[in-house]
């Protein structure tokens, strides 16, 4: 099943940071993604853009698990040359996973 | 119990008046917030005071007071903004001039300034926080550099009366919890209270983010009327509990979801959302539908203020040249491909920082990984683009993109192409006693 069948996200940026939430269409598929969407998978996921590991807030209360991405300083908002520099399309690409 | 009501009419520099119009005229609001800069907006501003002194606050500031101020001022709903940018002195000077021509009177407008810290950056050493250099690493290039003021300031200029209060940079929630403070007397060192009511600001301070903007993935997540999207509104009690709304029978809407998305919109540790006025905890915040488009927020707490602001500075970047050329039908992956390789050779005699090519259709989003697909696309459009030290040689990607149309693969098309000048933006942090807020009111 794509996660795209049960949550929703969203990409925001600061520095050469992006940040992505994961939310639970509903309550009870919010374990699935407690258990599924873990920080390491997602750092696979994102393998491309990160050169850190990804470190992962859970928000039981909201149903929503929060992502914190890290990039390479060349790739910061402001300095980086790519078409999506602020990276907030990655919220979408979040969403390609398999679990 | 005493309630107030806030509209927030811009997320952005850029954003759209029209909803900020409907805010002044339906919201019922007696405060109305506009958010206009993000961390390099000030940068910009700066270097177009240095062009021009008078100028350097946010160009859309004119085109915004000219559509609400007379209403606001008819409706007793206070103005608050960081359209100052770079010159808030300016800011209200203008703002003066455009209320003298409405005919409006009774106007006090401030100014708050004191973010403004490039001479003291400029003189010290301050570790860089990205790359843990000292800010004389930037030295020569460096352009502004602007402390996150909070909300004090615009607490003691309410007090003074002040009817439309202009900032430079002030951190977003803290222009939506001034107006907390003041009407509910709240102590600055209720940390708690000051976490609940930053809760309310980070919500607000992305206008349209909160009530269907930024939302909307048709087959998944409808948003009705999405064209002419309602700009949000909280009504705050005195304990800071409060529910978010927008005008009725505006387009968007307010639920649990979109209120989730954005309370963790550029958030790392929900535990530590850092602002000058507090350390908010946004962990135990919760939502509750309590009717359509109407969602109570309550759980927002703090702990104790961090000891240091933090310092945005801006700097001077290089020029950075782009170009794009399209290919398609048959092949067309193939000859954009193709036409890329020409180029890395062409620039080779050149001298540039950094030089990256995108095929837009293919892989220039997600990368190659996430883009994965066995269909041939039926387009392709070649980005190349580089950062060099001069405008004049960063006119030569332009240049050679263009070029492809007689010197390149079969049937391109489409070229475009710029050259920008560009400014990157470092952070640091300095002690707040460094820093003194100055306020400057004038009267119509």
């Amino acid at each position: 099943m794509l996660l795209r069948e049960i949550a929703h996200a969203r990409a925001g940026d600061k520095g050469n940071i992006v940040t992505i939430s994961l939310v639970a269409y509903k309550q009870e598929d919010y374990s699935l993604l407690e258990e599924r969407v873990t920080a390491s998978r997602v750092g696979e996921h994102f393998a491309e853009f990160v050169d850190r590991p990804v470190v992962r807030y859970a928000l039981p209360e909201l149903g929503a698990l929060n992502f914190v991405l890290s990039r390479p300083d060349a790739q910061s908002v402001t300095h980086s040359l790519a078409l999506d520099a602020h990276g907030k399309c990655l919220g979408s690409a979040l969403l390609t996973m398999q679990i | 119990m005493r309630r107030i009501r806030i509209g927030s009419g811009a997320g952005y520099s850029g954003d759209r008046i029209d909803p900020a119009i409907e805010l002044a005229q339906k919201g019922s609001i007696s405060y109305l917030v506009f958010e206009c800069l993000a961390e390099r907006t000030i940068a910009l501003a700066q270097r177009a005071r240095l062009m021009n002194p008078s100028t350097g606050y946010d160009p859309l500031l004119e085109e915004r007071m000219e559509a609400v101020l007379a209403l606001c001022a008819h409706n007793k709903t206070r103005i608050i903004s960081n359209m100052g940018a770079a010159n808030p002195l300016a800011a209200v000077a203008k703002t003066r001039d455009i209320a003298q021509r409405l005919g409006l009177t009774g106007l006090r407008i401030a100014a708050i300034t004191g973010d403004d810290v490039l001479s003291i950056v400029r003189s010290g050493s301050f570790a860089l926080k990205e790359s843990g250099r000292s800010s004389e690493s930037l030295a020569g290039r460096m352009l502004s550099a602007n402390a996150y003021l909070g909300a004090e300031p615009i607490v003691e200029a309410l007090r003074s009366g002040a009817d439309v209060i202009l900032t430079g940079r002030v951190a977003d929630p803290s222009l939506f919890l001034a107006p907390q403070i003041h009407e509910f007397e709240w102590s600055v060192e209720d940390w708690n209270q000051l976490g609940q009511g930053s809760v309310i600001g980070h919500l607000l301070e992305c206008a349209g983010q909160l009530t269907g903007g930024y939302f909307a993935d048709p087959g998944y997540k409808e948003v009705p009327n999405l064209a002419h999207l309602g700009f949000p509104i909280a009504e705050i009690e005195e304990d800071g509990s409060a529910i978010v709304t927008k005008v009725e029978g505006s387009g968007g809407l307010l639920t649990k979801a979109t209120c989730t998305e954005q309370l963790l919109y550029e958030i790392e540790d929900p535990r530590t959302y850092l602002t000058p006025d507090v350390t908010a905890d946004f962990s135990e915040v919760s939502f509750t539908e309590i009717g359509r488009d109407r969602v109570r927020v309550c759980g927002g707490r703090g702990k104790r203020r961090p000891d240091k602001l933090k310092v945005s500075i801006g700097y001077h970047d290089g020029y950075v040249g782009e170009g794009q050329i399209s290919y398609a039908g048959p092949g067309a992956r193939e000859r954009a491909e193709l036409a890329r390789d020409i180029l890395v050779e062409r620039m080779k005699s050149h001298s540039f920082q950094e030089l990256r090519f995108d095929l837009i259709g293919v892989n220039s989003i997600h990368g190659d990984k996430l883009s994965q697909s066995d269909r041939q696309p039926s387009e392709v459009r070649l980005r190349a683009v580089a950062r060099f030290d001069s405008q004049r040689a960063a006119a030569m990607i332009p240049r050679e993109v263009e070029a492809l149309y007689t010197n390149g693969p079969a049937a391109g098309g489409g070229v475009a192409g710029s050259i920008k000048e560009t400014f990157g933006i470092a952070s640091t942090f300095i002690p707040r006693e460094m820093i003194v807020p100055r306020i400057h009111i004038e009267e119509v």
